[in-house]
């Protein structure tokens, strides 16, 4: 692989490329594993599984309580996408756009929520919102996602911008539009697909993280990795792996929208 | 950004230099910077409310108890317990830093000089554990490593064990899951320097004589030393601020820092004192983030997101 590059050569290649794809396996191993044993028609997971069957996706779809977390997820997810993208892109905008001191400093407290350690982000919403009474409810779990989901859009959106030739809205201006104008007709529908991606993430980001709900969530509002972690203390439950494959599904279609945007935009 | 990365690898880049797409224009558009703070208000507040203020209230909560005092940090320092849990979350986060670096360096090399296209087609193996939720990662190595798990059914199957061994709820299980899901951080990391090194550097070694080993240990591997020291050090702190995989591949004595603090939180009540916990893990990980920013920056990872 490496010697196809023919100067780029390096130390033992093909020691060096037997490591690297062991490596490779090693990262994806575990999670094909885990899709594949959800499939299993045994009473307990293993693999190859004995038979095929969707039983335990049947289990997942089947129990309410299963029905209700998704629910609680996906609400949780939009509130927070819808958040964290619309602060996302404003900020972006006036990052990468505006002339102003201290940019610097404003870009590292927007990152600044992926840095501090997310059960520290965690417990101090809780101390908030216990003081609020508002534990339990959405809209707190989507608060602090928010706050998490925040600093993946920047990155996303300021990388966008970054890519975007500013002379076709000055184009624009100078045809007459306003500047509101020429952002919503000509900047936005160009970035768009930066954008959609980078509230796909956020989304994803919400989805996907148990702390946050771990602290905030109710008895009876729990999202999904809640109740799988829940679960989880109490014994390795094979729907867990229906669970989990759900949850990888989601990554995937989250993972390949993004990448046909991307290519969307470098046509 | 590549090309400036491949000019110099090491130098600190600030963020400042988030492009100034606009030149500068002539009017005197002081109401258009005005503009721009406005755009940035909604985020800055939100983030002042719901970040800024909860950390602030969780750095009052661990100095105040019926008054002033610092008494919760000397009980920190006082009861061997939480130190042996400090020293077992350093340890913890050390061994999981050099088997990350160790596995992470030979596939961040190749991820840096195979030809972009199969870098694409790889980087997605390495992506999709890293957008994967940490508990179903965590998950995979419980059924992977449990006693009746696929790890144990092969062993017995192959005749090299007669009883299951226990891999998991140790120490070994704690590191094995954590050196998973922060090991895509760590060849990420490593693959944006790399990328950005001079193959004609390593040329011009090769054609001044130096064998492969030599062209790698004299020019490739020092030019990779911010990616290494960036990715160890980003791995390092994130280890340190661990809860889902320890909490559920650990055994009872593999107490981490972050589940002392959930345990004082939800069960002992103890409120002040998991703050004060929390205020010292807080300023570990500032203090490696700094560095860390130094040598790499944070948005990088997300190059092949965006």
């Amino acid at each position: 692989m490496i010697g196809a590059e023919g100067q780029r050569t390096g130390p033992g290649t093909i020691g060096v490329v037997a490591i690297a794809g062991a490596v490779l396996v090693f990262l994806i191993a575990p999670v094909a594993i885990i899709v594949i044993v959800s499939l299993s028609g045994a009473d307990y997971l293993s693999f190859p599984p004995p038979r095929l069957s969707l039983r335990w996706y049947a289990r997942f779809f089947g129990i309410p309580e299963w029905r209700q977390s998704i629910m609680v997820s996906v609400q949780v997810a939009s509130l927070t996408m819808l958040f964290a993208t619309v602060l996302g892109l404003a900020a972006s905008l006036a990052l990468v756009r505006g002339r102003f001191r201290g940019k610097g400093a404003v870009y590292a407290v927007l990152l600044s929520p992926m840095i501090v350690p997310t059960i520290i982000t965690a417990i101090g919403l809780y101390f908030f919102f216990v003081k609020l009474k508002a534990t339990g409810s959405i809209l707190a779990m989507a608060v602090g996602h928010t706050v998490l989901a925040l600093p993946v859009v920047v990155i996303i959106i300021t990388a966008t911008l970054q890519g975007f030739d500013l002379r076709l809205e000055l184009a624009a201006l100078s045809l007459g539009a306003s500047r509101l104008t020429a952002l919503r007709r000509v900047t936005l529908p160009l970035i768009a697909p930066g954008v959609v991606s980078a509230a796909l993430f956020a989304f994803l980001t919400s989805f996907d993280e148990l702390l946050i709900p771990l602290f905030l969530a109710g008895v009876e509002v729990q999202t999904l990795t809640v109740r799988v972690w829940n679960s989880l203390l109490l014994e390795v439950d094979p729907t867990i792996a229906a669970v989990s494959s759900f949850l990888i599904g989601v990554s995937c279609v989250v993972l390949g929208a993004s990448a046909l945007l991307r290519r969307r935009t470098d046509v | 950004m590549l090309a400036t990365l491949a000019s110099s690898p090491g130098r600190p880049m600030k963020a400042d230099e988030i492009a100034p797409v606009v030149a500068p224009m002539e009017a005197a558009d002081r109401r258009e910077t005005r503009q721009y703070l406005l755009l940035l208000l909604p985020a800055l507040l939100a983030l002042g409310v719901f970040f800024v203020y909860p950390l602030c209230g969780i750095l009052l909560r661990s100095v105040y108890k019926n008054g002033y005092t610092l008494e919760s940090y000397r009980q920190v320092a006082r009861t061997s317990v939480y130190l042996m849990v400090i020293a077992l979350t350093f340890r913890t986060a050390a061994v999981v830093t050099l088997i990350a670096l160790l596995l992470g360096y030979p596939l961040g090399y190749v991820l840096a000089t195979v030809r972009p296209r199969l870098a694409r087609v790889l980087v997605v193996i390495v992506v999709l554990p890293f957008l994967t939720s940490i508990i179903v990662r965590t998950y995979a190595w419980m059924v992977l490593l449990g006693s009746n798990g696929v790890v144990n059914q092969y062993l017995q199957a192959l005749g090299l064990t007669h009883q299951p061994l226990r891999l998991l709820y140790n120490q070994a299980g704690v590191v094995v899951g954590m050196t998973y899901v922060l090991l895509p951080f760590m060849v990420l990391t490593l693959a944006s320097v790399m990328r950005g090194i001079d193959p004609a550097l390593v040329r011009a070694a090769h054609s001044l004589g130096a064998n492969r080993w030599q062209a790698f240990r004299r020019v490739f591997l020092p030019l990779s030393a911010p990616g290494i020291v960036g990715g160890a050090l980003l791995v390092f702190i994130l280890s340190l601020g661990f809860f889902i995989t320890p909490a559920l591949m650990g055994g009872p004595s593999d107490v981490m820092i972050a589940m002392l603090i959930e345990r004082e939180v939800e069960f002992t009540l103890n409120w002040s004192f998991a703050s004060a916990l929390a205020v010292i893990l807080l300023a570990l990980s500032l203090v490696g983030f700094a560095a860390y920013y130094r040598l790499v920056r944070l948005e990088r990872l997300f190059e092949g997101l965006g």
